[in-house]
């Protein structure tokens, strides 16, 4: 298919087939790793990438469609089969034991007796070999999100991994990290170890990646070199027929203010501080975008902005109408099992008096679902039956239905695909023409750029205006000057 | 979700179990007229039905209608039994003391039962909200602590002038609930029909039974979202079902028993823990399910009065029939909501 090694591919997928129900999530893939190459694998949210690295990782069996790996042909395929056969998995959401140390996590699934000196000896070997530094005593749950990933790298190196398979690595890493991260996949690679590279970033995909696959709604799209290929030829091939983006608005210059903070602390629920004395303000038609790296204190000032949390000290002046759209929509923002309807009267449900009225907020769900286009059957099937970008689509229209002075937003589209994202983007600029201020935070800081007239960086808990550019911004992520 | 195989395992599993039982410890092992003893007990005479059966399925109906309430708002009361046991102790002392308000003796001494109901499972509030006990245990506990108050009272305050019994006196007869005709069922039976109703009204229809619902299905969702002060109706749920768990010990005391005494529940508060789970936790369909426990006690004790069984026997069939139940309805339900749902990406 692409690179001409003489030697048997690292990882070769044949007509896999996999159905969940009545959608047919992969239709007869092909997908081969050659040794000692980065194979990105490029594709929307659902459309089947990150199935075909389960199923060749043994977390989920195919209908159709053989595994080999290392030119062997896996005939039972477990994890346990996998990981001796040389692959290793880190997956997007990272899986380890928090309360025990990076040496302990490197050992976990190992056999006979654990002997911590032995088990620490190893770990020290593996950070020497593949350059990836993890303090070996610290807690694992103390670890910063890249500390945790390099021990999930050298958990899978344990292992003898010759075949990495990295599920959207850079989702939670700053600019920096990423640049580092691609450094050592390359050095991976340089020294006989092969990556899959299952990301939705084109940018990242062509810029690093030997070979690319495209997925689209189970089916292979694009399958060559990524030398071959442009971005929009890879663009065309994730996406179908891409709608025009809405024309971006016009700005309009900020107004009044509705958010002032002076010298606002929030103390943690546990002690500790997450914000120290952050004073800004946020006007109207402001769209204030808020980086930071995960632990930050970002999400606290989120909660704060959003009136669920109490400053400590400080003063702190909010509008009365706030909508707020939670990162998790699944645990904060909708109730799966219940109607379209009821998670109508979910919103704000803690004001409300005496009796509902169903009928009304029947009538107010219909014109909901009419307005913003949310494909559902009617507004009386459970939430859990919608698509997450249809989900999305109810949070969104929910908060945005009346009036509103301050959005929060914490990542509104995480998880979306390109139109819905685009959705989301254009309610946002909308409600801030219209006279809200918008406060969103994205873990994609190509987001917050996209969006962003303002940008705040929270870095340990200290919180500073940045100038909108994406170098700036990166290093005051990281604390840089 | 379970297999219909799975179900119908369960299903066959215990109707084998209770036919074996059945047929194994009866006297005579036959089995048709161990079924028709049992038929007899519970629907197939209008007295069994009337005086046995819709009489116990009164206070059933009016417990599961409040744990209902509880448990879909996340809230695992229980203390039902403990609960009940308080207003009848309310009702007793009620009925004992005011002896010169008419009818109007029996509604204060309902609305003294619900209120010492309410009490108690207050009491399993505070514990959670202060020093976060979780409901499960401190509800459990109370229940003995009811017991135990109850073999006090009835042996030293409470007991009536004589001494010669461990029970209260008779409570004056205008604290009594009226019976209709000369059947043993009392007005109870309407009080049940209206708790079940207005549970269920109170779920669907009004914004504080949504609240409870919102908290109980996703307790982030509705803090975030709605809003909602989850930890307030979380405990106001568990005084509610508390306040309709003492009423109905407040009815068996002003309909059926006339004086507080020792083992005056049958475990009505245990029972209602399965008539409302099987019943989903709809309030309607409690008083269904209420009905079906009631039969399979009083069939259980008709099965013990003319074919001979052991009334343990008859418990115990009462369990599997429980388990067989539970499993074949949506049993799974309630440790399944617990969980995040699993949402394929």
């Amino acid at each position: 298919m692409t690179t001409g090694s003489p030697a048997a591919p690292a990882l070769e997928l044949r007509g896999i087939r996999k159905r969940f129900g009545d959608v047919l999530a992969l239709d007869g893939v092909d997908f081969r790793v050659a040794a000692g190459t980065v194979h990105a694998l490029l594709g929307e949210n659902g459309a089947g990438k990150s199935t075909l690295m389960r199923i060749a990782f043994g977390l989920l069996q195919a209908d159709a469609g053989t595994v080999s790996i290392d030119g062997r042909h896996m005939t039972s395929l477990t994890v346990r089969n996998a990981s001796r056969a040389g692959l290793g998995m880190v997956h997007q959401h990272l899986s380890l034991a928090p309360g025990l140390n990076a040496a302990e996590n490197v050992s976990l699934g190992g056999q006979g007796v654990y002997r911590p000196r032995q088990a620490m000896r190893l770990l020290h070997a593996l950070a020497q070999q593949s350059g990836l530094d993890v303090p070996a005593d610290a807690r694992a749950g103390d670890l910063s999100i890249v500390q945790q990933q390099r021990l999930e790298i050298l958990k899978a190196l344990a292992r003898d991994a010759k075949v990495l398979i990295l599920d959207e690595p850079t989702a939670v890493l700053a600019p920096p990290e990423t640049a580092e991260l691609m450094v050592w996949i390359r050095r991976f690679c340089a020294s006989g170890g092969s990556v899959v590279l299952v990301t939705h970033k084109l940018r990242e995909a062509h810029a690093i990646a030997d070979d690319i696959t495209v997925l689209r709604r189970g089916q292979m799209t694009y399958g060559g070199q990524a030398r071959a290929s442009t971005e929009a030829r890879l663009a065309q091939a994730i996406f179908p027929n891409v709608e025009p983006l809405p024309a971006t608005l016009a700005i309009v210059p900020a107004g009044d203010i509705v958010v002032s903070a002076q010298s606002v602390v929030l103390g943690g629920n546990h002690g500790g501080v997450l914000v120290h004395e952050a004073s800004f303000d946020v006007r109207r038609h402001e769209i204030v975008g808020l980086a930071a790296v995960e632990g930050s204190g970002h999400r606290a000032l989120l909660e704060m902005l959003a009136a669920l949390r109490q400053p400590t000290a400080g003063d702190l002046r909010l509008p009365a109408r706030v909508a707020f759209i939670p990162a998790d929509r699944q645990r904060d923002a909708l109730i799966a099992d219940f109607s379209l309807v009821e998670n109508v009267a979910l919103f704000g449900l803690g004001a409300a008096r005496g009796l509902l009225n169903w009928g009304a907020l029947a009538g107010r769900s219909r014109e909901l679902i009419q307005r913003f286009s949310i494909a559902a059957a009617s507004e009386t099937v459970a939430a859990r039956t919608l698509s997450g970008g249809n989900q999305q689509r109810l949070v969104v229209a929910r908060a945005l239905e009346h009036p509103v002075d301050l959005v929060v937003a914490d990542n509104p589209t995480r998880g979306l695909d390109v139109q819905a994202t685009a959705f989301v983007h254009d309610q946002l600029r909308r409600v801030a023409a219209n006279g809200a201020a918008v406060v969103v935070h994205s873990s994609d800081l190509d987001e917050v750029l996209a969006l962003a007239t303002r940008v705040l960086v929270v870095f340990h808990g200290e919180v500073r205006e940045c100038a909108v550019d994406r170098d700036a911004i990166g290093r005051a992520m990281l604390g840089a000057a | 979700m379970r297999k219909p195989i799975a179900r119908a395992l369960a299903l066959a599993v215990g109707v084998a179990a209770i036919a074996a039982a059945l047929i194994l410890l009866s006297p005579n092992g036959n089995l048709g007229s161990i079924l028709s003893a049992f038929w007899r007990g519970s629907f197939g005479t209008w007295s069994a039905l009337v005086s046995g059966t819709l009489v116990r399925a009164i206070p059933l109906a009016i417990v599961g209608a409040g744990l209902s309430i509880a448990f879909r708002a996340g809230v695992f009361n229980i203390g039902g039994e403990g609960q009940l046991l308080l207003g009848a102790v309310a009702a007793a002392t009620a009925g004992l003391e005011f002896t010169s308000l008419g009818h109007a003796g029996t509604v204060v001494a309902l609305l003294a039962s619900a209120l010492a109901g309410a009490a108690w499972a207050g009491i399993a509030a505070v514990l959670r909200r202060r020093f976060g006990v979780l409901e499960v245990i401190s509800t459990i506990l109370l229940n003995f602590v009811a017991a135990n108050l109850v073999s006090y009272l009835v042996r030293g305050p409470l007991q009536e002038p004589s001494g010669a019994l461990p029970q209260t006196d008779l409570i004056d007869g205008s604290a009594r609930l009226l019976r209709l005709g000369s059947t043993r069922l009392h007005y109870g039976v309407f009080i049940a029909i209206a708790v079940c109703g207005a549970a269920w009204w109170f779920l669907n229809r009004t914004a504080a039974g949504f609240r409870v619902r919102a908290v109980g299905a996703s307790p982030s969702a509705a803090a975030v979202t709605g809003r909602v002060d989850v930890p307030a109706v979380a405990a106001g749920a568990l005084m509610v079902s508390g306040a309709l768990a003492g009423l109905a010990g407040g009815i068996e005391i002003t309909g059926v028993t006339y004086a507080l005494y020792e083992n005056l529940s049958p475990g009505y508060g245990f029972s209602a823990i399965a008539v409302a789970i099987l019943a989903r936790n709809n309030p309607l369909g409690v008083l269904a399910t209420a009905l079906l426990f009631a039969a399979l006690e009083t069939g259980a004790l008709g099965m013990q009065r003319d074919a001979g069984v052991p009334s343990v026997v008859a418990t115990a069939i009462e369990a599997v029939v429980i388990l067989a139940a539970l499993s074949v309805g949506r049993g799974a339900q309630w440790s399944a909501r617990r969980g995040p749902a699993v949402v394929a990406s």
